[in-house]
Protein backbone atom coordinates (compact mmCIF):
# COMPACT_ATOMS: atom_id res chain seq x y z
CA UNK A 1 0.00 0.00 0.00
CA UNK A 2 1.55 3.34 -0.95
CA UNK A 3 1.21 5.50 2.50
CA UNK A 4 2.69 8.41 0.53
CA UNK A 5 0.64 9.07 -2.29
CA UNK A 6 -3.01 10.61 -1.36
CA UNK A 7 -5.71 8.80 -1.94
CA UNK A 8 -8.61 11.61 -2.29
CA UNK A 9 -8.32 14.86 -3.16
CA UNK A 10 -10.51 17.28 -3.36
CA UNK A 11 -8.76 20.75 -5.70
CA UNK A 12 -10.78 24.58 -5.39
CA UNK A 13 -14.13 22.93 -4.41
CA UNK A 14 -16.49 25.12 -4.08
CA UNK A 15 -20.60 24.58 -3.42
CA UNK A 16 -23.48 27.17 -4.11
CA UNK A 17 -26.97 27.02 -3.34
CA UNK A 18 -29.78 28.93 -3.61
CA UNK A 19 -26.65 32.24 -4.79
CA UNK A 20 -25.00 31.27 -1.14
CA UNK A 21 -21.94 30.51 -1.07
CA UNK A 22 -21.53 27.32 1.09
CA UNK A 23 -17.64 27.18 0.78
CA UNK A 24 -14.89 28.10 -1.83
CA UNK A 25 -11.94 26.81 -2.90
CA UNK A 26 -11.73 24.18 -0.77
CA UNK A 27 -8.58 22.14 -1.06
CA UNK A 28 -7.81 19.02 1.04
CA UNK A 29 -6.03 16.02 0.87
CA UNK A 30 -6.58 12.55 2.34
CA UNK A 31 -4.10 9.53 2.90
CA UNK A 32 -4.78 5.86 4.22
CA UNK A 33 -5.60 5.78 7.84
CA UNK A 34 -6.39 9.21 8.09
CA UNK A 35 -9.64 10.64 9.21
CA UNK A 36 -10.77 13.95 7.70
CA UNK A 37 -13.35 15.52 10.05
CA UNK A 38 -15.84 18.17 8.82
CA UNK A 39 -17.02 20.78 11.37
CA UNK A 40 -18.99 23.78 11.06
CA UNK A 41 -22.82 24.55 11.83
CA UNK A 42 -25.64 23.78 11.00
CA UNK A 43 -25.87 24.82 7.09
CA UNK A 44 -22.64 25.22 6.12
CA UNK A 45 -22.34 22.91 3.78
CA UNK A 46 -20.80 19.56 5.92
CA UNK A 47 -23.89 17.67 4.11
CA UNK A 48 -23.32 19.03 0.54
CA UNK A 49 -19.57 18.31 0.55
CA UNK A 50 -19.94 15.00 1.70
CA UNK A 51 -22.53 14.37 -1.46
CA UNK A 52 -19.95 16.23 -3.49
CA UNK A 53 -17.83 13.47 -2.76
CA UNK A 54 -19.98 10.52 -3.08
CA UNK A 55 -20.78 11.99 -6.42
CA UNK A 56 -24.61 13.16 -5.84
CA UNK A 57 -23.64 16.57 -6.80
CA UNK A 58 -21.51 18.00 -8.86
CA UNK A 59 -19.08 20.66 -7.13
CA UNK A 60 -19.86 24.28 -8.32
CA UNK A 61 -16.39 24.42 -9.16
CA UNK A 62 -13.19 22.38 -8.57
CA UNK A 63 -12.78 18.53 -8.76
CA UNK A 64 -12.46 15.43 -6.91
CA UNK A 65 -9.46 12.95 -7.41
CA UNK A 66 -9.09 9.53 -6.95
CA UNK A 67 -5.60 8.08 -6.91
CA UNK A 68 -4.82 10.64 -9.32
CA UNK A 69 -8.42 10.21 -11.48
CA UNK A 70 -11.28 11.87 -11.43
CA UNK A 71 -14.25 10.03 -9.22
CA UNK A 72 -16.37 9.38 -12.31
CA UNK A 73 -15.41 5.77 -12.63
CA UNK A 74 -16.51 2.74 -10.84
CA UNK A 75 -13.22 1.52 -8.94
CA UNK A 76 -13.71 4.63 -6.68
CA UNK A 77 -17.78 3.55 -6.12
CA UNK A 78 -16.47 0.07 -5.49
CA UNK A 79 -14.46 1.49 -2.54
CA UNK A 80 -16.63 3.56 -0.90
CA UNK A 81 -19.37 3.35 1.53
CA UNK A 82 -21.77 5.93 2.52
CA UNK A 83 -24.29 6.06 5.17
CA UNK A 84 -26.11 9.42 5.38
CA UNK A 85 -29.24 11.36 7.13
CA UNK A 86 -31.10 8.70 5.70
CA UNK A 87 -30.75 4.86 6.93
CA UNK A 88 -31.09 3.29 3.53
CA UNK A 89 -32.89 0.68 5.28
CA UNK A 90 -36.34 -1.06 4.45
CA UNK A 91 -38.49 -1.33 7.22
CA UNK A 92 -40.45 -3.83 5.35
CA UNK A 93 -37.45 -6.25 5.59
CA UNK A 94 -35.89 -8.15 8.51
CA UNK A 95 -31.98 -7.13 9.54
CA UNK A 96 -30.30 -9.98 7.13
CA UNK A 97 -32.70 -9.67 4.68
CA UNK A 98 -31.32 -5.71 4.15
CA UNK A 99 -28.09 -6.72 5.08
CA UNK A 100 -28.22 -9.35 2.02
CA UNK A 101 -29.06 -6.56 -0.51
CA UNK A 102 -26.28 -4.42 0.44
CA UNK A 103 -23.85 -7.02 0.09
CA UNK A 104 -25.54 -8.08 -3.18
CA UNK A 105 -24.95 -4.56 -4.41
CA UNK A 106 -21.07 -4.82 -3.62
CA UNK A 107 -18.24 -6.68 -2.94
CA UNK A 108 -18.26 -8.75 0.64
CA UNK A 109 -16.19 -6.94 2.81
CA UNK A 110 -14.02 -8.15 6.05
CA UNK A 111 -16.47 -9.46 8.62
CA UNK A 112 -19.63 -12.12 7.81
CA UNK A 113 -22.83 -10.89 8.52
CA UNK A 114 -22.81 -12.62 11.75
CA UNK A 115 -19.96 -10.91 12.44
CA UNK A 116 -20.69 -7.93 11.72
CA UNK A 117 -24.59 -7.50 14.00
CA UNK A 118 -22.21 -9.23 16.62
CA UNK A 119 -19.65 -6.29 15.95
CA UNK A 120 -22.63 -3.92 16.56
CA UNK A 121 -24.32 -5.67 19.63
CA UNK A 122 -27.29 -7.08 17.38
CA UNK A 123 -26.85 -10.40 17.47
CA UNK A 124 -29.70 -12.26 17.70
CA UNK A 125 -32.23 -9.66 15.57
CA UNK A 126 -31.75 -11.43 12.14
CA UNK A 127 -35.10 -11.93 11.82
CA UNK A 128 -36.48 -9.27 13.15
CA UNK A 129 -38.38 -6.43 10.95
CA UNK A 130 -36.53 -3.61 10.87
CA UNK A 131 -39.75 -1.31 12.43
CA UNK A 132 -39.45 -3.15 14.80
CA UNK A 133 -35.99 -1.74 15.80
CA UNK A 134 -35.25 1.63 17.98
CA UNK A 135 -34.11 4.59 16.14
CA UNK A 136 -30.31 3.64 17.94
CA UNK A 137 -30.74 -0.22 16.43
CA UNK A 138 -31.67 1.07 13.32
CA UNK A 139 -28.51 3.44 13.29
CA UNK A 140 -26.30 0.42 14.00
CA UNK A 141 -27.39 -1.68 10.95
CA UNK A 142 -26.92 0.83 8.75
CA UNK A 143 -23.46 1.18 10.37
CA UNK A 144 -23.09 -2.89 10.29
CA UNK A 145 -23.77 -2.34 6.10
CA UNK A 146 -20.06 -0.86 6.42
CA UNK A 147 -18.44 -4.10 8.17
CA UNK A 148 -19.99 -6.81 5.87
CA UNK A 149 -19.09 -4.67 2.24
CA UNK A 150 -15.47 -4.45 0.83
CA UNK A 151 -14.84 -0.55 0.99
CA UNK A 152 -11.66 1.99 1.63
CA UNK A 153 -13.33 5.10 2.08
CA UNK A 154 -15.91 5.50 4.92
CA UNK A 155 -18.62 8.53 4.07
CA UNK A 156 -20.37 9.09 7.05
CA UNK A 157 -23.04 11.82 7.90
CA UNK A 158 -23.41 12.23 11.51
CA UNK A 159 -23.33 8.49 12.42
CA UNK A 160 -23.67 9.36 16.06
CA UNK A 161 -27.23 10.54 16.06
CA UNK A 162 -29.59 8.48 18.03
CA UNK A 163 -26.84 6.33 19.38
CA UNK A 164 -26.19 6.01 23.27
CA UNK A 165 -22.81 6.05 24.96
CA UNK A 166 -21.91 2.99 24.98
CA UNK A 167 -23.02 2.77 20.79
CA UNK A 168 -20.59 5.89 19.81
CA UNK A 169 -17.79 3.75 21.91
CA UNK A 170 -18.42 1.11 19.71
CA UNK A 171 -18.54 2.54 16.28
CA UNK A 172 -15.67 4.83 17.32
CA UNK A 173 -13.74 1.59 18.20
CA UNK A 174 -14.64 0.44 14.89
CA UNK A 175 -13.43 3.34 12.85
CA UNK A 176 -10.02 3.26 14.60
CA UNK A 177 -10.22 -0.13 13.74
CA UNK A 178 -10.76 0.73 9.92
CA UNK A 179 -8.38 3.23 9.73
CA UNK A 180 -5.77 0.79 11.15
CA UNK A 181 -6.06 -1.13 8.76
CA UNK A 182 -5.59 1.39 6.10
CA UNK A 183 -8.79 2.49 5.83
CA UNK A 184 -9.86 6.25 5.68
CA UNK A 185 -13.01 8.15 6.63
CA UNK A 186 -14.44 11.48 6.28
CA UNK A 187 -17.13 12.09 8.60
CA UNK A 188 -19.40 15.13 9.90
CA UNK A 189 -20.12 15.22 13.71
CA UNK A 190 -21.07 17.89 16.22
CA UNK A 191 -20.02 15.04 18.75
CA UNK A 192 -16.24 15.29 20.33
CA UNK A 193 -14.93 12.47 18.67
CA UNK A 194 -12.57 10.29 20.53
CA UNK A 195 -10.57 8.15 18.22
CA UNK A 196 -6.83 7.91 19.59
CA UNK A 197 -3.75 6.80 17.87
CA UNK A 198 -5.75 8.15 14.15
CA UNK A 199 -4.47 11.25 12.21
CA UNK A 200 -7.23 13.23 12.14
CA UNK A 201 -7.37 16.22 9.97
CA UNK A 202 -10.23 18.89 10.70
CA UNK A 203 -12.47 21.33 8.16
CA UNK A 204 -13.84 24.03 9.89
CA UNK A 205 -16.80 25.45 7.16
CA UNK A 206 -17.96 28.63 8.20
CA UNK B 1 -21.18 -11.38 -6.14
CA UNK B 2 -22.10 -9.89 -9.86
CA UNK B 3 -23.84 -8.41 -11.54
CA UNK B 4 -26.65 -10.94 -12.33
CA UNK B 5 -26.37 -11.41 -8.48
CA UNK B 6 -27.44 -8.02 -7.74
CA UNK B 7 -29.81 -8.21 -10.22
CA UNK B 8 -31.54 -10.99 -8.75
CA UNK B 9 -31.58 -9.49 -5.13
CA UNK B 10 -33.46 -6.58 -6.15
CA UNK B 11 -35.68 -8.44 -7.87
CA UNK B 12 -36.20 -10.71 -5.07
CA UNK B 13 -36.08 -7.44 -2.46
CA UNK B 14 -38.76 -5.97 -4.45
CA UNK B 15 -41.10 -8.59 -4.33
CA UNK B 16 -40.56 -9.44 -0.53
CA UNK B 17 -41.67 -5.63 -0.20
CA UNK B 18 -44.89 -6.27 -2.31
CA UNK B 19 -45.86 -9.13 -1.02
CA UNK B 20 -45.81 -7.11 2.60
CA UNK B 21 -47.34 -4.49 1.55
CA UNK B 22 -50.32 -5.78 -0.24
CA UNK B 23 -52.36 -2.93 -0.74
CA UNK B 24 -50.07 -0.99 -2.92
CA UNK B 25 -50.04 -3.92 -5.34
CA UNK B 26 -53.90 -4.05 -5.25
CA UNK B 27 -54.82 -1.30 -6.25
CA UNK B 28 -54.11 -0.77 -9.43
CA UNK B 29 -55.80 -3.91 -10.04
CA UNK B 30 -58.66 -3.52 -8.38
CA UNK B 31 -58.61 -0.46 -10.33
CA UNK B 32 -58.54 -2.30 -13.34
CA UNK B 33 -60.73 -4.10 -12.68
CA UNK B 34 -63.63 -1.75 -11.23
CA UNK B 35 -63.51 0.35 -14.10
CA UNK B 36 -63.68 -2.22 -16.68
CA UNK B 37 -66.85 -4.07 -14.68
CA UNK B 38 -68.44 -0.17 -14.57
CA UNK B 39 -68.48 0.46 -18.17
CA UNK B 40 -71.13 -2.60 -18.97
CA UNK B 41 -73.28 -0.64 -16.68
CA UNK B 42 -72.83 2.72 -17.82
CA UNK B 43 -73.50 1.67 -21.01
CA UNK B 44 -76.70 -0.50 -20.67
CA UNK B 45 -77.86 -3.08 -22.52
CA UNK B 46 -75.70 -2.93 -25.86
CA UNK B 47 -74.20 -6.09 -25.88
CA UNK B 48 -72.57 -4.83 -29.96
CA UNK B 49 -71.78 -1.54 -28.90
CA UNK B 50 -69.93 -2.94 -25.69
CA UNK B 51 -68.52 -5.54 -27.65
CA UNK B 52 -66.91 -3.09 -30.66
CA UNK B 53 -65.16 -0.85 -27.95
CA UNK B 54 -64.00 -3.81 -25.57
CA UNK B 55 -60.53 -3.37 -26.65
CA UNK B 56 -60.44 0.18 -25.72
CA UNK B 57 -62.36 -0.11 -22.86
CA UNK B 58 -59.21 -2.97 -21.53
CA UNK B 59 -56.53 -0.85 -23.15
CA UNK B 60 -57.07 2.58 -21.11
CA UNK B 61 -57.73 0.76 -18.28
CA UNK B 62 -54.83 -0.94 -18.40
CA UNK B 63 -52.97 2.34 -18.98
CA UNK B 64 -54.49 3.94 -16.49
CA UNK B 65 -53.60 1.24 -13.65
CA UNK B 66 -49.76 1.37 -15.30
CA UNK B 67 -50.18 4.90 -14.55
CA UNK B 68 -51.25 4.98 -10.91
CA UNK B 69 -48.95 2.58 -9.73
CA UNK B 70 -46.11 4.64 -11.22
CA UNK B 71 -45.45 6.26 -8.21
CA UNK B 72 -44.53 3.61 -5.63
CA UNK B 73 -41.58 2.53 -8.64
CA UNK B 74 -38.82 4.47 -6.93
CA UNK B 75 -40.95 6.29 -4.01
CA UNK B 76 -39.88 4.32 -0.98
CA UNK B 77 -36.49 4.04 -2.24
CA UNK B 78 -36.05 7.31 -2.32
CA UNK B 79 -37.99 8.49 0.88
CA UNK B 80 -35.67 5.61 2.82
CA UNK B 81 -32.14 6.11 1.01
CA UNK B 82 -32.18 3.40 -0.29
CA UNK B 83 -31.93 4.52 -3.62
CA UNK B 84 -28.63 6.29 -2.80
CA UNK B 85 -27.72 3.18 -1.77
CA UNK B 86 -28.62 1.63 -5.35
CA UNK B 87 -26.93 4.67 -7.04
CA UNK B 88 -23.53 4.30 -5.05
CA UNK B 89 -23.06 0.60 -5.93
CA UNK B 90 -19.96 -0.46 -8.13
CA UNK B 91 -22.53 -2.02 -10.96
CA UNK B 92 -24.04 -0.22 -13.83
CA UNK B 93 -27.13 2.04 -12.32
CA UNK B 94 -29.08 1.49 -15.16
CA UNK B 95 -28.87 -2.13 -14.81
CA UNK B 96 -29.84 -2.13 -11.79
CA UNK B 97 -33.17 0.59 -12.44
CA UNK B 98 -33.64 -1.87 -15.02
CA UNK B 99 -34.46 -4.93 -12.11
CA UNK B 100 -36.77 -2.55 -10.07
CA UNK B 101 -38.77 -1.84 -13.20
CA UNK B 102 -38.84 -5.82 -14.31
CA UNK B 103 -39.70 -6.34 -10.40
CA UNK B 104 -42.35 -3.50 -10.84
CA UNK B 105 -44.18 -4.65 -13.94
CA UNK B 106 -44.06 -8.31 -12.28
CA UNK B 107 -46.29 -6.75 -9.27
CA UNK B 108 -47.91 -4.93 -11.28
CA UNK B 109 -48.25 -5.89 -15.17
CA UNK B 110 -48.38 -9.23 -14.90
CA UNK B 111 -51.40 -9.31 -13.24
CA UNK B 112 -53.81 -7.59 -15.17
CA UNK B 113 -52.96 -10.44 -17.82
CA UNK B 114 -54.26 -12.67 -15.39
CA UNK B 115 -57.36 -11.19 -15.00
CA UNK B 116 -57.94 -9.52 -18.39
CA UNK B 117 -59.57 -12.92 -20.16
CA UNK B 118 -61.91 -12.65 -18.12
CA UNK B 119 -62.97 -9.42 -17.98
CA UNK B 120 -63.00 -9.52 -22.16
CA UNK B 121 -65.31 -12.41 -21.63
CA UNK B 122 -67.73 -9.92 -19.78
CA UNK B 123 -67.16 -7.03 -21.79
CA UNK B 124 -68.23 -9.82 -24.86
CA UNK B 125 -64.86 -9.85 -26.93
CA UNK B 126 -65.19 -13.01 -29.24
CA UNK B 127 -63.18 -15.86 -28.22
CA UNK B 128 -60.67 -15.58 -31.45
CA UNK B 129 -59.23 -11.94 -30.24
CA UNK B 130 -58.17 -13.19 -26.37
CA UNK B 131 -54.99 -14.48 -27.80
CA UNK B 132 -54.46 -11.10 -29.43
CA UNK B 133 -55.24 -9.35 -26.49
CA UNK B 134 -53.03 -11.02 -24.08
CA UNK B 135 -50.07 -11.30 -26.53
CA UNK B 136 -50.97 -7.03 -26.77
CA UNK B 137 -50.83 -7.34 -22.94
CA UNK B 138 -47.80 -8.86 -22.86
CA UNK B 139 -46.21 -6.53 -25.03
CA UNK B 140 -47.48 -3.45 -23.88
CA UNK B 141 -47.64 -3.55 -20.29
CA UNK B 142 -43.84 -4.09 -19.99
CA UNK B 143 -43.36 -0.70 -22.07
CA UNK B 144 -45.98 1.10 -20.00
CA UNK B 145 -43.53 0.53 -16.71
CA UNK B 146 -40.16 1.07 -18.71
CA UNK B 147 -41.71 4.46 -19.98
CA UNK B 148 -43.52 5.52 -17.24
CA UNK B 149 -39.77 5.40 -15.02
CA UNK B 150 -38.01 7.85 -16.97
CA UNK B 151 -40.99 10.04 -15.62
CA UNK B 152 -40.93 8.46 -12.47
CA UNK B 153 -37.08 9.39 -12.15
CA UNK B 154 -37.83 12.46 -13.30
CA UNK B 155 -40.48 13.99 -10.61
CA UNK B 156 -39.93 11.55 -7.50
CA UNK B 157 -37.96 14.47 -6.10
CA UNK B 158 -40.87 16.68 -6.34
CA UNK B 159 -42.99 17.13 -3.31
CA UNK B 160 -46.45 17.26 -5.92
CA UNK B 161 -44.94 15.58 -8.83
CA UNK B 162 -48.03 13.44 -9.81
CA UNK B 163 -49.16 15.90 -12.72
CA UNK B 164 -46.21 16.54 -14.39
CA UNK B 165 -45.84 12.77 -14.32
CA UNK B 166 -49.26 12.35 -16.22
CA UNK B 167 -48.39 14.98 -18.63
CA UNK B 168 -45.02 13.71 -19.39
CA UNK B 169 -45.54 10.02 -19.63
CA UNK B 170 -49.47 9.89 -21.31
CA UNK B 171 -48.22 11.47 -24.69
CA UNK B 172 -45.24 8.75 -24.82
CA UNK B 173 -48.40 6.40 -24.45
CA UNK B 174 -50.18 6.71 -26.78
CA UNK B 175 -48.75 4.78 -29.40
CA UNK B 176 -48.68 1.80 -27.79
CA UNK B 177 -52.45 2.34 -26.49
CA UNK B 178 -53.43 3.16 -30.30
CA UNK B 179 -51.11 -0.51 -31.96
CA UNK B 180 -52.57 -2.42 -29.34
CA UNK B 181 -56.30 -1.98 -29.18
CA UNK B 182 -55.98 -1.49 -32.81
CA UNK B 183 -54.68 -5.27 -33.19
CA UNK B 184 -57.54 -6.36 -30.66
CA UNK B 185 -59.73 -4.94 -32.48
CA UNK B 186 -58.60 -6.16 -35.79
CA UNK B 187 -58.75 -9.69 -34.48
CA UNK B 188 -61.97 -9.47 -32.99
CA UNK B 189 -63.17 -9.47 -37.07
CA UNK B 190 -60.74 -11.75 -37.63
CA UNK B 191 -58.42 -9.99 -39.47
CA UNK B 192 -54.65 -10.36 -39.41
CA UNK B 193 -52.48 -8.16 -37.19
CA UNK B 194 -49.23 -8.89 -37.51
CA UNK B 195 -47.97 -5.41 -37.96
CA UNK B 196 -49.09 -4.00 -34.87
CA UNK B 197 -47.56 -6.83 -33.00
CA UNK B 198 -44.62 -6.61 -34.71
CA UNK B 199 -44.92 -2.92 -33.95
CA UNK B 200 -45.34 -3.44 -30.16
CA UNK B 201 -42.42 -6.26 -30.53
CA UNK B 202 -40.33 -3.09 -31.70
CA UNK B 203 -41.28 -0.53 -29.30
CA UNK B 204 -40.92 -3.12 -26.27
CA UNK B 205 -37.22 -3.61 -27.18
CA UNK B 206 -36.44 -0.17 -27.69
CA UNK B 207 -37.81 0.86 -24.24
CA UNK B 208 -36.03 -1.64 -23.31
CA UNK B 209 -33.07 -1.20 -24.48
CA UNK B 210 -33.38 2.63 -24.11
CA UNK B 211 -35.28 3.13 -21.09
CA UNK B 212 -33.01 2.44 -18.75
CA UNK B 213 -30.20 5.00 -19.31
CA UNK B 214 -32.65 8.20 -18.82
CA UNK B 215 -34.38 6.55 -15.28
CA UNK B 216 -31.11 6.05 -14.39
CA UNK B 217 -29.48 9.35 -15.01
CA UNK B 218 -33.02 11.24 -13.92
CA UNK B 219 -32.52 9.29 -10.54
CA UNK B 220 -29.02 10.76 -10.55
CA UNK B 221 -30.62 14.04 -10.85
CA UNK B 222 -33.31 13.29 -7.95
CA UNK B 223 -31.18 12.68 -5.24
CA UNK B 224 -28.75 15.82 -5.21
Amino acid sequence: MKISLPYLEGRGLSCIRDDRVLFEQLDFSLKSGQVLLLEGKNGSGKTSLLRILCGFREPDSGTVICCGETINDSPYYADLAYVGHLDGIKKELTVSENLKVSLALSQPGRYSMQQALAKVKLEGYDDVLVQALSAGQKRRLSLARLLITHNRLWILDEPFTSLDKEGIALIESLMIDHCLSGGMIVLTSHHETHLPGVDIQRIVLS
Amino acid sequence: MSLTYAFIAIIRRDLVLALRRRSEVANPLLFFVLVITLFPLGIGAQPNLLRAIAPGIIWVSALLAAMLSLDSLFRSDFDDGSLEQILLSPYPASILVLAKIVAHWLVTGLPLLAIAPLLAIFLGLPNQSLGVLLLTLLLGTPVLSLIGAIGVALTVGLRRGGMILSLLVLPLYVPVLIFASNAVAMASSGLPVQAQIYLLLAILLCALVLAPWPTAAALKMSIT
